[in-house]
């Protein structure tokens, strides 16, 4: 796994400009082709000063950001020649990032908000500390254990990991946070502990997306044992070299990079050691669309659209799928002799 | 002149205005980069959403005129009607140019596995022949036979809502409610509902005529 300090990741507003000059033009010269009944518009070179100005201020005022904000805005000039440097700003099979602008502005988090764009507004100022998160169940040794505590005693290193969403939209993210196993160990599972059920703050005041009955919150997820031990799944406390943001699921979130996205439950305050297989949240809602395992799986369709390819935001064109989103190496082996169209 | 041509019209031009808006805030967007970061599916829902409500539009005109002697609305019919089929021809070609790239097997792979995109397909299927022969003169070329080909339109209600309930991720409420209107607005043409329409119609005029 490739691990990547923050301090690399300044080039990015540079990079970001660029992606949105890209995209900007692309989807803009398309539209017009639809419009006139010609689609190859697509392909217009021309790149003016109009074009790089949003870009631009959203990097000057991304003042949240472990990057010097000058510089920043600097970089983001010489857009093109950026992404010479965009290599180190990528996953193991050399994909981009995806612009930070993406990540913490266009999530699934119907705690706040069914609109991925209204998230991060309707998210703003949620409060993360305090936290408390529960860690219990079938464990010698249960621990309530704050948010600060986590952190210090579990540290942080940075993992760059693909998420694929359900909806077949997927990014490039570099995290940062510990791994599931070692606050497991820390509790010390039970023989009889086959299950790791998560939960996330119920509060509906503060989270007004409770507040409606369709869907039976809290949010809950579950791994099985050997799938929450395994090195890839971390517990995330920040993304880009910064704390996570309350629509990123702060304080903290689970990431599992080889199912789909939902399976990344945030905003945890509960973890139990279980027996039995817990039942999720989109596992109640929809039980035959929405398996326990939903793990990345091109050949296994949702029940109502395709999972064989999907579009990397920022990027024009679909790109295939990957089974289990480019993990397979690692985690094809916890699969190994089991039915992945009936265990889906 | 102007205010005598605004009586007369001002159904026609809320119809070109409504039928519009939709295309022309998917533009100002585009223009102001504002098309979410994930442009092609905001694109592909701002031109279904607005093709399945001017749809729903055009189906309630009739009934309109019917219960509440609402005329104006039979004028804008076929307006609406080729809103929609505009919008929904639209939906379709950024779902196969720009989403799948006229990947055909891809797009095959998806209409023949997925019932959803089946079903959105087979609704602009529907509307074709109505916006091909939605011209005066195909109306009197084919006589009895426009009035049994137009009945298609109510397939065409009943997919779009079908394609649009199996869309969403669980959620059903917000397309669950379409599909009310689209099924009232049938239920409303049934022979059934006559005297009912007819009962409605005469006391709408009573009032109209008495404030007169």
């Amino acid at each position: 796994m490739q691990k990547i300090p923050s301090s690399e990741i300044t080039p990015m507003a540079g990079y970001v400009a660029y992606q949105r000059t890209l995209s900007r033009r692309g989807l803009l010269g398309a539209l017009a082709g639809i419009a006139g009944g010609v689609v190859a518009a697509a392909c217009t070179p021309a790149s003016t000063a109009a074009d790089m100005q949003p870009a631009a201020t959203v990097a000057a005022d991304r003042t949240a950001a472990p990057v010097p904000t000058a510089a920043a805005t600097a970089a983001a000039a010489p857009a093109v020649a950026a992404t010479a440097g965009a290599a180190s700003n990528a996953d193991e099979l050399g994909d981009s990032f995806t612009d930070r602008a993406s990540v913490t502005g266009y999530n699934n988090y119907y705690e706040f908000s069914t609109d991925k764009e209204g998230v991060a507004p309707a998210a703003a100022g949620f409060a993360v500390d305090p936290w408390t998160v529960q860690v219990g169940g079938l464990v010698n040794k249960p621990a309530t254990f704050d948010i600060g505590q986590l952190r210090k005693q579990f540290g942080e290193e940075e993992r760059v990991y693909r998420l694929r969403c359900v909806e077949a939209w997927s990014m490039v993210i570099p995290w940062q946070g510990f791994e599931l196993a070692k606050l497991l160990q820390a509790v010390e599972p039970q023989a009889a502990a086959k299950y790791v059920r998560f939960e996330t703050l119920l509060d509906p005041a503060r989270m007004p997306g409770q507040q409606q009955a369709w869907y039976s919150w809290p949010y809950v997820e579950g791994l099985r044992l050997d799938e929450a031990m395994h090195s890839l799944t971390l517990l995330a406390t920040g993304l880009y070299g910064s704390a996570l943001l309350p629509q990123n699921g702060a304080p903290l979130r689970l990431v599992t990079p080889w199912k789909y996205g939902f399976k990344s439950i945030k905003a945890i305050v509960k973890i139990d050691l279980v027996a039995e297989q817990p039942t999720s949240l989109w596992m109640a809602a929809a039980p035959n669309e929405y398996g326990f395992y939903a793990n990345v799986n091109p050949q296994v369709d949702h029940p109502r659209w395709s999972q064989a390819s999907e579009r990397r935001i920022g990027e024009f064109s679909r790109r295939p799928t990957l089974p289990f989103n480019g993990y397979a190496d690692e985690v094809a082996g916890l699969y190994a002799g089991m039915d992945l169209q009936a265990n889906f | 002149m102007m205010a005598h041509w605004l009586r007369r019209n001002w159904p026609l031009l809320a119809a070109h205005v409504g039928g519009c808006y939709p295309l022309a805030s998917l533009l100002l967007d585009a223009g102001r980069g504002r098309l979410t970061a994930n442009p092609i599916q905001y694109i592909t829902l701002h031109t279904g959403k607005p093709a399945l409500v001017l749809l729903v539009l055009c189906l309630a005109c009739t009934p309109a005129d019917r219960f509440f002697a609402l005329r104006p609305a039979l004028r804008v019919r076929k307006l609406l009607g080729l809103y929609a089929f505009g919008y929904a021809t639209l939906h379709f070609l950024i779902f196969s140019v720009i989403d799948y790239g006229l990947d055909v097997s891809q797009m095959l792979n998806i209409v023949a596995k997925k019932p959803y995109a089946l079903v959105g397909f087979c609704a602009l299927l529907a509307l074709l022949p109505l916006a091909l022969t939605s011209t005066r003169g195909w109306q009197q070329r084919l006589g009895s036979t426009w009035k049994k080909l137009h009945r298609l339109v109510y397939v065409a209600g009943l997919l779009a809502v079908t394609h649009y309930i199996w869309l969403v991720k669980s959620d059903v409420r917000q397309p669950l409610l379409w599909a009310a209107a689209v099924g009232v607005l049938l239920l409303v043409r049934l022979p059934a509902a006559s005297p009912l329409a007819a009962k409605s119609r005469t006391w709408v005029r009573r009032q109209l005529t008495r404030a007169q």
